[in-house]
């Protein structure tokens, strides 16, 4: 394992190209990225701190620390930093590096088991095709469930419409992606169980309780 | 109905469709309007979410981007999106493949175990951009039936439909003017207030780690709002949307915060102003309700 710094710059830098990433290199601690930032007013988050940490290769502190989940991904700071630093870019790198590594908060893994098992990070529910027939008659007419990923067997007929479950060959195709990837694994998606795979200590760091 | 102005593959995305499709009703009705044609992208998947799902795996982000976009380009048709995540997602991708041949090379070769391949044909536009440059200012000023003159409007632009500003390109991200001009268009005021470039407070996966710090968040940016005399909020986001709405009505119990501002899509906000009412542009069915000025319009013409 090399150092942090040069994880974030490999691994940011196959979707970014590595000079964008390398721009980290270039924060002198101003502070500017901190004094703008909407979250940084509420929350512990100090972007400032963040890119210290990263070249001191503080990889575990990181890893462990909160606030590195607090970013909105505002990108004020990317828009305002005097030294060209990719800040936000680099934040969402570090973040999957930590999730590499196995610091994901549970919270964030099921934002990906929704998206494998629905297509969505935010579900069709059973209410929103009685409300999208109403619309349909009010304001123009729109299918009862969109036809997204989302029409197949456990999902549309879950929300009650059970003749739209077309687009099972669409929801493979999404599903190969993530096998192919590999980030299946990384968040503990169990194909068979079609769930993930949660620890008791993930459940209670969430504030979720076990399931019965 | 106006000249046909040309068809548009829309993107859906999640929340337009699965909690607000009042935004996606309207949207598609005037456009209708205004001879803009719209065809769903069939099979389409989330962008996946730049901020949260970006946040945990871009190796898987870019791909499932790129499979969105080639649904387009098999339709032949150019996108566009009711939500600034969707927008953030797909022109992201897009841009990122275009200036790194390995970045395409690799989302192709995941591709091709799906049979498809993004090429690179289709352009990505936000629905605002469609109704502010294609539509223009002076159709829509034609079409109106309501002015919305006496209504004070709050506006949000939210995050990534402006910045990274060198990557969207829709100018500057300091003093936008998109939604002022639209919504001077129909005859409200836009009226400053403090923070008004400042995130809703969902983005990013906070809003999932956690519920009370993002509400917080959002609180500030509507007691801002409130403070300046606004009457509403007006947005091109679906991901604000669900923050800034149901937010609000979640705040009263978590926050005790009961001040309501309503909160509106800029194609509903246009629909109204067009003469069409609430339930017509599908406002009705939101935690927040349109302004009580605004009803009045209705009742007294």
């Amino acid at each position: 394992m090399g150092t942090l710094m040069e994880d974030v710059i490999d691994w940011g830098g196959e979707i970014f190209g590595r000079e964008h990433m390398e721009t980290i290199k270039a924060c002198v601690q101003c502070g500017k990225c901190t004094g703008v930032c909407p979250g940084g007013r509420i929350t512990a988050l100090r972007t400032r701190k963040i890119f210290q940490m990263v070249q001191q290769d503080m990889r575990e502190e990181i890893y462990k620390s909160p606030e590195l989940w607090f970013c909105s991904t505002c990108y004020t700071c990317y828009e305002r930093c005097p030294k060209g630093v990719k800040t936000t870019d680099l934040i969402r790198v570090i973040r999957n590096v930590a999730s590499k590594d196995g610091y994901m908060h549970l919270q964030h893994k099921m934002v990906s088991m929704y998206v494998i098992k629905t297509g969505h990070t935010v579900p069709v529910k059973e209410e929103i095709g009685k409300m999208r027939e109403e619309l349909s008659k009010n304001v123009y007419p729109v299918d009862a469930i969109a036809p997204t990923v989302q029409r197949i067997p456990g999902v549309a007929d879950k929300a009650g419409y059970p003749e739209l479950t077309d687009k099972a060959e669409q929801m493979e195709e999404l599903r190969t992606i993530f096998k192919e990837t590999g980030h299946a694994k990384f968040v503990n998606f169990n194909w068979d169980k079609m769930d993930l795979d949660v620890s008791d200590e993930e459940m209670e760091a969430a504030g979720l309780k076990k399931k019965a | 109905m106006g000249e046909y102005l040309g068809t548009y593959a829309y993107f859906l995305g999640c929340i337009t469709p699965n909690r607000y499709p009042g935004i996606e009703a309207a949207t598609k009705k005037i456009f209708k309007e205004f001879g803009v044609e719209t065809k769903d992208m069939q099979g389409a998947a989330c962008c996946p979410a730049p901020g949260a799902f970006g946040s945990l795996d871009l190796h898987t982000w870019l791909p499932i981007a790129a499979r969105n976009i080639a649904i387009a380009e098999e339709m032949d048709l150019d996108i566009y999106v009711t939500c600034n995540g969707c927008y953030g997602s797909l022109q992201e991708a897009d841009h990122l493949m275009k200036e790194h041949p390995k970045v395409k090379e690799e989302a192709n070769r995941i591709l091709g175990k799906i049979g498809r391949e993004y090429k690179g044909t289709t352009k990505i536009y936000h629905s605002i951009v469609l109704f502010h440059d294609l539509i223009g200012l002076d159709r829509i000023k034609e079409h109106v039936k309501i002015p919305m003159d006496g209504i004070n409007v709050a506006e949000h632009y939210g995050c990534h439909f402006l910045k990274p500003s060198d990557v969207r390109g829709q100018g500057s991200s300091e003093t936008p003017q998109q939604i002022k001009d639209l919504v001077e268009a129909v005859g409200a005021k836009a009226v400053d207030y403090k923070d008004k470039l400042m995130c809703c407070g969902a983005g990013g996966g906070v809003r999932s780690y956690d519920a009370t710090t993002s509400l917080d968040w959002t609180r500030q940016k509507v007691v801002n709002a409130i403070n300046e005399g606004a009457d509403c909020m007006v947005h091109p986001c679906a991901f604000c949307h669900l923050q800034l709405d149901r937010g609000q009505s979640d705040m009263a119990k978590v926050l005790g915060v009961t001040n309501m501002l309503p909160i509106i899509f800029f194609s509903q906000f246009i629909g109204l102003a067009m003469g069409f009412n609430e339930k017509e542009v599908g406002l009705d069915i939101q935690k927040t309700k349109i302004p009580d000025k605004i009803r009045d319009k209705f009742n007294s013409g």
